[in-house]
C-alpha cells in the first residue's frame, strides 16, 4: 500500500430507510494519517453512513475500498478485521466492570483465565501512547464521561484499529475536555491513524481537522475540501445551503412580575449527597435568567426541584403559589414547562410515536383529553400542525420518537413544552449536541417565547448562549449561586472564574 | 457458481408480516409434529385427523375448545394489561384461585338466600366477588411494589402458593362435602347458563356445554383493546411501560398506575376463576386450574399483548389441551405445544432480519 492510496473510499453509497434517503449517493475519501471532518446537520446522515463503514448497516448500491481493497462487510467484525473502530455517541461500556475488563470483552484472548493484571499493564502501554489516560482498574460507573470516552477509544485501539470513526466525541464533553481530546486525536494522526471525526461545532471542526466532507439532507455538498481558507460562515452555509446568523438578535423587554421564586432550597442528588445548598433566585416575566456553571454543580438538581421530580428542602414558587416537594403534575398546572437534560431518557418514550410524545403534557386536557378517552384524530392533526411548525423532518407522526435524529427529537420536545404557553421554562442544556441550524431555530425560539412574556431559566454550560441570550446570569458553584450580573456587562472571564472558583480542582 | 445465504438487519417490518410468520411457525410446528409422530411408528394423517376431531369435529367437541379457552383469554388479557406496563404478573394462577374462592361466598355463607334470589342477581353477585378478590389479590403485590419497590415477580409466585393453601384449607376443613376434598355442588342457580340448558328449545345444543363465560372472555377483550387504543388510562400505561421516567416527567402518577393496574389485571384473572367454577365446575374444588394461569402468560406473549389475538391464540392452546385428552400418546399434545411455542419465539427473528440468498459472483470481491 502506498502512502497515496486513501485509508477509506467510499463511492455512490446509497442507504434508504423508510421514507428517508438518508445517504443518497454519497462520496467520502479518508486520506491516510488525516483527520476528515464529516459536517453536517442532524439528520444529514452522518451517522448512517459511518455505521455503514463500521459494518452495521448495508448500503443499498455503491462501493467501499480500504486501503485501495474492495470490502463487504456483514458486520462489525468484518469491519474491526480490516481496521475500522468506532467510538459511538451513546457508549457501549458495561458500567459496573473495570477499564480492562471492558476493553477485553469479546476478544479471544484471554480465553479462560484472566490474569488482570497482566492487561492492566498492556493496556498502561497503550495509555502511555497515545496520552489517553485511565485508572485500568476502575470500575466504568466511577468514571466521569470523559474518562469513559477515553475507554472506547482504547477499547477500538486495543482490536487493532487503524482507522477510527469518532461520531460527535465531542458533544458529551466539558470545554477543557475537548482539548484533551483534540491532542489526542493529533498523537493518534502523528502515529499513522487516520481519523473520520463527526461534528456540529465549527470551531472545533476548524481547529482540529485537516480536510472536510460535508453531508446536507443525504447529499454530499463538499467532497474533502480542504479547511485552509474556510471560515466558519462558508462551512455554516455548506452545512444548511443559506446564510446562518450567528448571533441572534435579542430584542429590549421591561422584565414584568416574578414568576419563580427560590427561597433557600436544599436537595440532595441521586447517591444521597448535598447537590443544592441554600439556592434563592427569582425570575421574572419576560426575562431570561441563565445558570452558568461547569456541569455537575447542581443544575440537574436545580432544574428539578422546580418541575416536581426532586424532593427538596425550602420554598418554591410559581406566581406567588408554593409548589415545592409537590407531584410534577402540580407544576405542569401551573404553566410550569420543562426542556430536560436528557432527551432520550426522560423527554421522550422511544418506541411511541411522535404524536404519542407530542400529547405527554396535554393528553388529560381538552380537546385532545375528553373525559376517560383520547381523540387521537385530535392528536395526530396537532402533531401535524407542531411538525410542520417546528419543521420536524421524520417521515410522518406514526414515526417512533426513537428514530428521530437529536436535533429532531429536541425540537419535538421543544414544540411540546411551547405549545402549552408555559408561564416558566425551565430549559437545562437546550441546544447541546445540535448544529448550527437547529441551534439558531432553537434560540430564536427561546427568545421569542421571552417576548411573549414567559419566564425562562436557561441552564446551559455554553457562555457564548448565555450571554447571547440571557437578560442576567447566575454562575451556579457547588450548588451554590456564587455571583450574578447583568448580561450586557458580563465579562466572560470573570464568569469563567467565578463558574471554578468554588470547585477544588 | 454456488449461491450463499445472506442474513442483514431489516430496518422496517411490513404490517402483514408479523401474520405470516405467526401462522407459518404454527403450520410449520405441526409438520414437524407429525414427522416426529412418524418416526416414533405413528400415523400422522390419522393422527392429524383425530386431533381436528377431537378439537373441532362436532359443536360438542368445538365447544369443549371453546370452554377450555375461555379461562385463557380472560387470563391472557389479565396479563397483557400488566406486561403492558412492564409489570410482570405471574401472579395471574393465584388471583384466578382467588376469584374462584370470592365468588364460591356468595354460595357457601351464603350472602344472598339462594332460593329466593333471581339467577341473574346470584351470577352478578358472584362476579362482583370473584373480580373483588381477585383484584385485592392483584392489589397487594401492586401495593408492595408501588410503596416499597418489592419486585412483582417474587411476590405475585408467592401469593400463587398462599392462595391456592388458602382454598384447600376452607375445602378440606370447613366446607369439605362428605370428607371429599371439594366443596358440595352449588345450587344451579349459582351455574352460568350453558347452551346445554336451551336443548329443549334448540335440539342442537344438547350436550353442548358452553357457557356464558366465553362472553366475558370476549368483552373483557373488547374493553382492554378499547383501553390501550383510545383510553387515557392506556396512553399513561403504555407511557409508563416505555419509558417511567418520561411518564413522570409528563406528570404521571407511576405508584398509582402500578396498583390500578395490579388491581385490574387481578380483577380479570379474578374473573377467569368465577366463570370456571360457576360455569364448569359448579363448585369450589383442590385443582380447579390445570395452570391457566401460566399459560395465559405465554398467550398474551405470543398475542403480542393484542387482546383480540388473544382470542385465537386462547382457541389454539386449549385445542391442544383438548387434543391431549384424545390422542395417544398423550404427551404429543405438549410436544407439539413446545414446537410451537420454539417456532413463534424463533420466528421473531424473521422480524428482525431479512435473509437474502445470493449467487456468488454478485458479491463484490
Ligand atoms: N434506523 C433508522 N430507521 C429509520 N430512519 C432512520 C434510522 N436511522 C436514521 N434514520 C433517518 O435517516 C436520516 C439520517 O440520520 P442520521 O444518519 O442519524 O443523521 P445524522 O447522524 O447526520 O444526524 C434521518 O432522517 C433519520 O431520521
Ligand atoms: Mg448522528
Amino acid at each position: 500500500m502506498s502512502s497515496t492510496t486513501p485509508a477509506v473510499e467510499m463511492k455512490d453509497i446509497v442507504i434508504r430507510f423508510p421514507g428517508v434517503l438518508a445517504n443518497d449517493h454519497v462520496n467520502l475519501t479518508l486520506r491516510q494519517g488525516e483527520i476528515h471532518a464529516l459536517l453536517g446537520e442532524n439528520g444529514a446522515g452522518k451517522s448512517t453512513l459511518m455505521n455503514a463503514l463500521a459494518g452495521l448497516y448495508k448500503p443499498v448500491s455503491g462501493t467501499t475500498k480500504v486501503n485501495g481493497e474492495l470490502v463487504d462487510f456483514n458486520s462489525p467484525k468484518d469491519a474491526i478485521a480490516k481496521g475500522i473502530g468506532m467510538v459511538h455517541q451513546h457508549f457501549k461500556l458495561v458500567p459496573t466492570h473495570t477499564v480492562t475488563e471492558n476493553i477485553l470483552l469479546g476478544m479471544d484472548e484471554p480465553r479462560f483465565l484472566m490474569n488482570l493484571k497482566k492487561y492492566d499493564e498492556k493496556i498502561l502501554e497503550l495509555e502511555e501512547q497515545y496520552g489517553l489516560y485511565v485508572d485500568p482498574a476502575a470500575k466504568i460507573w466511577q468514571l466521569p464521561v470523559g474518562a469513559q470516552q477515553r475507554v472506547e477509544i482504547l477499547k477500538t485501539l486495543y482490536r487493532g484499529a487503524e482507522i477510527l470513526i469518532m461520531d460527535e466525541p465531542t458533544a458529551v464533553l466539558a470545554p477543557q475536555e475537548i482539548d484533551d481530546l483534540m491532542v489526542t486525536m493529533r498523537s493518534m494522526t502523528d502515529q499513522g491513524k487516520s481519523i473520520i471525526f463527526i461534528s456540529h461545532k465549527l470551531h472545533e471542526v476548524i481547529a482540529v481537522a485537516d480536510r472536510v466532507t460535508v453531508l446536507r439532507k443525504g447529499i454530499v455538498t463538499a467532497h474533502g475540501k480542504s479547511l485552509e481558507g474556510l471560515t466558519k460562515r462558508n462551512l455554516a452555509q455548506l452545512m444548511v445551503g443559506r446564510d446562518v446568523v450567528f448571533s441572534v438578535e435579542k430584542e429590549e423587554r421591561e422584565a414584568g412580575d416574578v414568576v419563580l421564586e427560590m427561597k433557600d432550597v436544599y436537595a440532595k442528588n441521586n447517591k444521597g449527597l448535598p447537590a443544592l445548598q441554600g439556592i434563592s433566585l427569582r425570575v421574572h416575566s419576560g426575562e431570561i435568567l441563565g445558570i452558568a456553571g461547569v456541569g455537575g454543580n447542581g443544575q440537574s438538581e436545580l432544574a428539578e426541584t422546580i418541575t416536581g421530580l426532586r424532593e427538596c428542602e425550602g420554598l418554591i414558587e410559581i406566581n406567588g403559589e408554593e409548589i415545592s416537594n409537590q407531584p410534577p403534575i402540580e407544576a405542569i398546572a401551573r404553566g410550569v414547562s420543562h426542556i430536560p437534560e436528557d432527551r432520550t431518557t426522560v423527554g421522550s418514550a422511544p418506541s411511541l410515536s411522535i404524536t404519542d410524545n407530542m400529547i405527554m403534557k396535554n393528553y388529560n386536557q381538552e380537546p385532545i383529553g375528553n373525559g376517560w378517552s383520547i381523540n387521537f384524530a385530535r392528536a395526530g392533526e396537532h402533531a401535524q400542525k407542531l411538525k410542520e411548525k417546528y419543521n420536524i423532518l421524520a417521515p410522518n407522526v406514526r414515526t417512533p420518537a426513537g428514530k428521530l435524529s437529536g436535533g429532531n427529537l429536541q425540537k419535538l420536545i421543544l414544540a411540546r413544552e411551547i405549545s402549552s404557553y408555559p408561564r416558566l421554562m425551565v430549559a437545562m442544556q437546550p441546544t447541546r449536541g445540535l448544529d448550527v441550524g437547529a441551534i439558531e431555530a432553537i434560540q430564536s425560539l427561546l427568545l421569542e417565547q421571552r417576548q411573549s412574556g414567559t419566564a425562562i431559566l436557561l441552564i446551559s454550560e455554553e457562555l457564548d448562549e448565555l450571554l447571547s441570550l440571557s437578560d442576567r446570569i447566575a454562575v451556579i458553584s457547588d450548588g451554590k449561586i456564587v455571583g450574578a450580573v447583568l448580561a450586557e456587562d458580563a465579562d466572560i472571564n470573570e464568569i469563567g472564574l467565578m463558574m471554578t472558583g468554588g470547585t477544588d480542582d | 457458481m454456488s449461491t450463499r445465504l445472506k442474513v442483514e438487519k431489516r430496518v422496517d417490518v411490513p404490517s402483514w408480516l408479523p401474520l405470516v410468520t405467526s401462522i407459518g411457525s404454527v403450520v410449520l410446528a405441526f409438520i414437524i409434529g407429525g414427522i416426529i409422530f412418524k418416526i416414533v411408528g405413528g400415523k400422522p394423517f390419522e393422527a392429524a385427523k383425530y386431533f381436528y376431531q377431537a378439537v373441532f369435529g362436532s359443536w360438542a367437541v368445538f365447544s369443549d375448545t371453546m370452554v377450555k379457552a375461555t379461562p385463557l383469554i380472560l387470563v391472557g388479557v389479565a396479563c397483557a394489561i400488566a406486561f403492558k406496563m412492564r409489570l410482570w404478573n405471574i401472579g395471574a394462577e393465584g388471583q384466578f384461585y382467588a376469584g374462584a374462592f370470592g365468588a364460591s361466598l356468595v354460595v357457601l355463607i351464603p350472602i344472598v338466600p339462594l332460593e329466593t334470589t333471581p339467577k341473574f342477581i346470584v351470577i352478578g353477585l358472584m362476579m362482583l366477588f370473584g373480580m373483588i378478590a381477585g383484584a385485592i389479590w392483584g392489589f397487594i403485590p401492586g401495593y408492595l411494589k408501588a410503596k416499597y419497590k418489592v419486585n412483582e415477580i417474587i411476590t405475585t409466585l408467592m401469593l400463587n402458593y398462599i392462595i391456592i393453601n388458602w382454598n384447600n384449607f376452607w375445602i378440606f376443613d370447613k366446607w369439605s362435602d362428605r370428607g371429599f376434598q371439594m366443596t358440595a355442588t352449588f345450587d344451579r342457580v349459582a351455574w352460568l347458563p350453558r347452551l346445554a340448558d336451551y336443548a329443549k328449545q334448540i335440539k342442537a345444543f344438547a350436550g353442548v356445554t358452553l357457557h356464558l363465560g366465553v362472553l366475558f372472555g370476549i368483552v373483557a377483550a373488547a374493553i382492554v383493546w378499547w383501553i390501550f387504543r383510545y383510553s387515557r388510562w392506556g396512553y399513561e400505561i403504555k407511557l409508563i411501560g416505555d419509558n417511567p421516567e418520561a411518564a413522570r416527567y409528563a406528570g404521571i402518577d407511576i405508584s398509582k398506575n402500578i396498583i390500578l393496574v395490579m388491581a385490574f389485571s387481578g380483577a380479570l384473572a379474578g374473573l377467569a376463576g368465577m366463570s370456571e367454577i360457576s360455569g364448569v365446575v359448579h363448585r369450589l374444588q383442590e385443582s380447579i386450574s390445570p395452570g391457566y394461569g401460566f399459560t395465559g402468560i405465554i398467550v398474551a406473549w405470543l398475542a403480542k399483548l393484542n387482546p383480540f389475538v388473544i382470542i385465537p391464540v386462547s382457541v389454539l392452546f386449549a385445542g391442544l389441551i383438548v387434543a391431549g385428552r384424545e390422542l395417544q400418546p398423550a404427551g404429543l399434545s405438549f410436544l407439539l405445544q413446545g414446537i410451537i411455542l420454539f417456532m413463534l419465539i424463533s420466528s421473531d427473528v424473521l422480524l428482525r432480519y431479512k435473509i437474502r440468498i445470493l449467487r456468488t459472483d454478485e458479491e463484490a470481491a
